[in-house]
């Protein structure tokens, strides 16, 4: 049953990929339009000769960026399944509804919110290409450091909740993890490789739409794996003592 | 028992470790495979960049460094 759930998971995530694409086009396309016009613009000042792309602009723009939203929803899709496998009945009394949202919401805040606050999505011509191998090791450190923070705040609330009540002890881990982002934020260092001529406005919409993407993306998927979730222990009667109690 | 009904807690038993545990290893090492080339993989043997080229405007707007 495992497998079939995982496999579900997976087309939930596909799904949410498909819904993310139009989103991806109206938010997304006309900045990262900008900023290449921006780029180009520049170099042609520069008298640098364009260069032509290994691959289209048409192919990056449509199928590139489809297979990037499908095969990163799939992914997502298929480990927040996993983990909501494991975490229902292990995260207190909250259904497997309930339990897929906390998943997805807390996975979202630690995977996507807190590293993209500390190092924020760019747009094409923003970022030092002999850079990139650094950027990726500081963005791939903050996020493991956030996700491990947070899968400690959650083991330490399960700890708490028995002496202290779940309410204060899902406080106390809250503050506990938003303690660890600020270090993060204090330790990690500042990149900022905005040209000085680059709009503002186009940044912004920029990020505003990578944020609107992925919310886009977990929430369908944080649904979905609900749906899942719902179905797959009610067949294995898992919810059975509910029903039991309730007509006692 | 009326008061059982006042009961709101849903306590369902979960899934066993061992039965996860295979799934969670082999499909969760494949999905982190693929999540490693769609956000931060470069190029492929013999096409330098190439990965990067495709992924471009994904890789952008999901808010992973790129170039």
């Amino acid at each position: 049953m495992m497998g079939k759930l995982l496999m579900r998971g997976l087309i939930v995530g596909l799904l949410a990929g498909i819904l993310a694409f139009p989103i991806a086009r109206i938010f997304g396309g006309p900045p990262v339009e900008s900023a290449i016009a921006i780029e180009e613009q520049a170099r042609t000042a520069a008298g640098e000769a364009g260069e032509e792309p290994m691959v289209s602009r048409d192919v990056q723009r449509t199928v590139g960026l489809g297979a990037g939203l499908l095969a990163y929803g799939a992914a997502i899709g298929g480990i927040l399944t996993l983990v909501t496998a494991f975490a229902v009945g292990r995260v207190g009394s909250i259904s497997p509804r309930a339990t897929a949202a906390t998943v997805a919401g807390l996975g979202f805040i630690s995977v996507v919110l807190v590293p993209g606050l500390i190092y924020p999505a760019n747009p094409p011509a923003v970022g030092n290409p002999e850079t990139i191998g650094y950027r990726t090791q500081m963005f791939g450190l903050t996020l493991l450091f956030s996700l491990a923070a947070m899968v400690l705040a959650v083991a330490a609330a399960r700890r708490l909740s028995a002496s202290f009540g779940s309410w204060n002890a899902a406080v106390a881990a809250a503050i506990g993890y938003l303690a660890v982002v600020a270090v993060i934020r204090l330790v990690m260092p500042y990149v900022n490789e905005v040209p000085d001529v680059f709009p503002a406005i186009v940044l912004w919409q920029f990020r505003v739409a990578s944020l609107l993407i992925q919310a886009a993306l977990w929430s369908v998927i944080a649904v979905g794996i609900g749906v899942l979730a719902e179905r797959e222990f009610s067949l294995r009667g898992f919810g059975a003592s509910r029903v039991k109690l309730a007509h006692r | 028992m009326s008061d059982a009904t006042f009961s709101p807690g849903f306590a369902p038993t979960s899934i066993p470790v061992k039965e996860i545990l295979p799934w969670a290893l082999f499909g969760g090492l494949v999905l982190l495979i693929i999540l490693y080339f769609v956000t931060a993989g470069q190029s492929l043997p013999g096409q330098d960049m190439i990965v990067h080229e495709f992924f471009h405007d994904g890789r952008h707007l999901l808010g992973f460094p790129c170039h």
